[in-house]
This record gives C-alpha cells, sequence and structure tokens, in this order.
C-alpha cells in the first residue's frame, strides 16, 4: 500500500511537471519525457509486472489530457515497462550504464511509436526531419534529465525496499 | 526473504500484459469510430489534476511576472534608445509611409472583423498546461462543463483564431490548436473568398512559425502575400469569419490551377497564457 502510494505519487508530479514547468523550459520547443523515466526505470527496478502496471496509468493520464483517443498511449507505456521488466536480472543499483541505455531505448522506442502510427499513418513521410528535430532533442533532454531523476526514483525505491523488508521480517 | 502470505494464487503478468492490450486496443477502437472521449476517466482525473496544474502555474506565472518586470524595465530602456536611433534613419525613409499606409488598411480591416465577434458571447479562460510530448500541440484550459464549455467550441486569443475544443471535462477542457498537425480547417482569404484548406504543420512550425494552406483558388491572381485567411462560411465547425494569420509564402501549383503556401497565425502560440471561449457552436442544418 505505501509503496502504492509512493508510486502515484511520483508518476502525478512526473506528470504535472512534465506539462506545466518543463514545457516552460522547453529548449526549442522541445521538452523531456519524464513519465518514460518512470516507466522504464520502475520497469528494470521492480519487474515485469510493476513495470507494466505503471506504464498502463503513466499512459493512461496522457491519453486523457492529451491524447486524441482513448487507450494509445497507454498502450504503449505498457509494453515499454513491460519490456524493461526483462532486464531486472541484470539491473545493479550502482551502475548507472544500464539504466541510461535502457531509458535511452524506451525513449527513441516511444517517439518512434508515435511517429510511425500518429504521423506516418497520416501521410507525413519526412522521418529524417523528425528524427534530426523532435526524436532526438528529446532524447538528449531526457537523459539529461535521466542523470538527476533516475536517481531520485532509485533512492525513493531503496527506501520502500528496506521498510518493505523490514515490516517482512517482523513476521518471521 | 519473502513470505507467501496470500495462497490466493495470482496471474502470471503476461497474461495480464494480455488482457490489458485486448482493454487498450477495444477502447481505442471504440473512442476512434465513436468519438468518444474519457467520460467518467475525466471527470475524476479533473478534479483530482486541475487543481494541482493551476496551483503550479499560478505560483509559475508570479515568478515568471516578477522576472519579466525586471527585465523589461531594462529591455524597455535598451530598445528606447535602438528605437531612436531607428525612428531617426527611418523618418527620411519614404518607405516608412507606405508601410503604415499598410498597417492601417490591415488594422481597419481588422476592426471591421473585430466588430463581428462581439455579438458572440465568450469566456476568458487560462492555459493552464501544454501536451507533454513533443509532436502536438494542444493545451487544457482551466474552465471546463462547469462554465459552459461544450466540444466544438471555438477558441480565439485577442482577435485571432487558437484552436478548438475537443474534449471537456468538469473543470477543464483539452483544446486542439491551429498549429497542431493534426488539424484541417477550411479558411477563406478576407478579400475575394476564395476558399482554402489551412493545415497545422509541425514541421513549418517548428523551422519557421508558420502553418501551411493549399487549395487556394487564385484564378485572378489579385491575391498578395500578407493577405488575412479568415475561417470559411462552409467550415462545419469554425464560425465564420475569424482570423486565422497572414499569407507568408504564396506559390503556384504544378497543377497551375490553385496555390499552395504558408501562412503566419495572428496569435503567438509561445506566449500563450489567456483565450477566450466563444461559448456558440456552428450550427449546420
Amino acid at each position: 500500500m505505501r509503496r502504492k502510494i509512493a508510486v502515484f505519487i511520483i508518476i502525478v508530479l512526473c506528470f504535472l511537471l512534465q506539462s506545466t514547468l518543463f514545457q516552460a523550459w522547453a529548449f526549442a520547443s522541445i521538452s523531456p519525457n519524464l513519465l518514460i523515466v518512470v516507466t522504464s526505470s520502475f520497469g528494470f527496478m521492480r519487474g515485469r509486472k510493476e513495470g507494466m502496471w505503471i506504464g498502463f496509468f503513466c499512459g493512461l493520464l496522457l491519453d486523457i489530457f492529451f491524447g486524441s483517443v482513448i487507450g494509445f498511449y497507454a498502450l504503449v507505456y505498457m509494453y515499454i515497462g513491460y519490456l524493461n521488466g526483462f532486464f531486472r536480472k541484470r539491473f545493479f543499483p550502482e551502475d548507472i550504464k544500464l539504466p541510461i541505455i535502457l531509458i535511452s531505448a524506451s525513449d527513441l522506442a516511444y517517439s518512434l511509436m508515435v511517429y510511425l502510427f500518429l504521423f506516418l499513418l497520416r501521410g507525413k513521410f519526412q522521418f529524417f526531419y523528425y528524427l534530426r528535430h523532435i526524436i532526438l532533442p528529446e532524447l538528449v533532454y531526457t537523459i539529461v534529465v535521466t542523470v538527476f531523476l533516475y536517481f531520485i526514483i532509485l533512492k525513493i525505491n531503496q527506501k520502500l525496499e528496506e521498510i518493505e523488508r523490514r515490516s517482512a521480517g517482523k513476521f518471521v | 526473504m519473502k513470505i507467501k502470505r496470500k495462497p490466493k494464487h495470482t496471474m502470471p503478468s503476461r497474461y495480464v500484459l494480455l488482457v490489458l492490450t485486448c482493454i487498450c486496443v477495444a477502447v481505442l477502437f471504440v473512442s476512434f469510430t465513436l468519438n468518444l472521449s474519457g467520460g467518467p476517466l475525466n471527470t475524476v482525473a479533473g478534479y483530482v489534476f486541475t487543481p494541482m496544474q493551476k496551483g503550479i502555474n499560478a505560483v509559475g506565472s508570479w515568478f515568471s511576472d516578477k522576472a519579466d518586470n525586471l527585465k523589461s524595465m531594462r529591455d524597455v530602456m535598451k530598445e528606447n534608445e535602438e528605437l531612436k536611433a531607428q525612428v531617426d534613419q527611418l523618418t527620411n525613409d519614404l518607405s516608412t509611409i507606405k508601410l503604415e499606409q499598410y498597417e492601417l488598411d490591415n488594422l481597419r480591416e481588422l476592426l471591421e472583423l473585430d466588430k463581428k465577434y462581439p455579438s458572440y458571447q465568450k469566456v476568458g479562460a487560462r492555459v493552464i498546461s501544454k501536451d507533454g510530448g513533443n509532436w502536438f500541440s494542444t493545451f487544457l484550459i482551466d474552465k471546463g462543463s462547469n462554465d459552459g464549455i461544450e466540444k466544438d467550441m471555438n477558441v480565439i486569443a485577442g482577435s485571432g483564431l487558437v484552436g478548438i475544443v475537443i474534449d471537456v471535462g468538469p473543470n477543464f477542457a483539452k483544446v486542439r490548436s491551429i498549429i497542431d498537425d493534426a488539424t484541417n480547417i477550411s479558411g477563406s482569404t478576407l478579400t475575394t473568398t476564395d476558399y482554402c484548406v489551412v493545415n497545422g504543420n509541425l514541421q513549418t512550425m517548428n523551422e519557421n512559425q508558420v502553418i501551411e494552406f493549399g487549395g487556394l483558388k487564385n484564378s485572378e491572381n489579385n491575391i498578395e502575400v500578407g493577405e488575412q485567411i479568415v475561417t470559411s462560411n462552409i467550415s462545419d465547425k469554425y464560425l465564420q469569419g475569424i482570423l486565422i494569420g497572414y499569407i507568408q509564402t504564396l506559390e503556384r501549383d504544378s497543377n497551375n490551377l490553385t496555390c499552395s503556401g504558408t501562412i503566419t497565425p495572428a496569435v503567438d502560440f509561445q506566449h500563450l497564457e489567456e483565450v477566450l471561449v466563444i461559448l456558440e457552436k456552428k450550427k449546420i442544418d
């Protein structure tokens, strides 16, 4: 329960920051994708199931407020969370390389999905333009933010795991 | 060490994934074909998130106001000196007169256009958050169905068209701006009332802050750069005669019948803070 509340607060905070503060801090009208950082990092820290659910709710939030149809972002984020869950066994908190690579890959996958389904299908074929001007800048900005945000999420997760271990220990 | 407290079996995550995928796809198709939106989800989400977004926004705008005041003071001083030099130079220039004449004409037309709007009942709203992604340009305003806003209502700012309400919650509304890549508007030129189709474009917007238009029948070749494009009478969602923007470039298409080009929107979308929602929908019966 405590974990659910904590995760909910993280998602809400990131969503609010992404849609207000970081829009004001946008460089060349590009803003970072905080929710993908949350989804991806919970995916590889906690496994497929939790990644999936967190991704689902992050996406649903975006769908409700900014999507033109309900369900698209939820689907994309959910799969990203789920796929990140496969890397749980290879994840070590001290190592920053894997998280960075996974989060970048997730953001890239998200952007490609959006391009594929919401742009290419409407006949916008200039892929390299979008790659250069939207996808890559977003990726870079997201990685920069990841360096800070990831450690915050990691610390919160470690704290939660410690509390869970302690309360589980009481029953032994 | 993990203790099994619940003997209840849990579903393997891949089945949950499958179920959720099916739900998402189903909802996607339903909302796409029936043009439905969140419904109860909107209500819940609206009451939870909108107050927070408003709060953040209020704090943010307070800070930026203070910063702007300091900055604008310095800027104004600097600008003043620059402008003085410029004025000296320009007063000798005959083209100033031409420019002013042109501006005067424009403003007069705008004034006439403006007279059209007051008959509509409007409600002011604040922009509280923008699309979190970088692909589309939708935003949220802090008024919703509680204030009488409905889907398909037109949104303006100053004297130009901002966009259209595509979804409402009880205390927020989702607006798709005219610069959004998915927007298509039927427009017409102000002087000759030739129809054209205006569509938002992420690429041209990113490059030159302009949007595209096409299919303009410029048969007598009397439309020039600077011509005003307004919403047309045949549009089924946009009220007639709202200014969209000014023609920035104009080119004849290869079919030699129609023209296409780019439009500078009349509204500054970078610094959009307050908008007006026209509480009247276009009726087409």
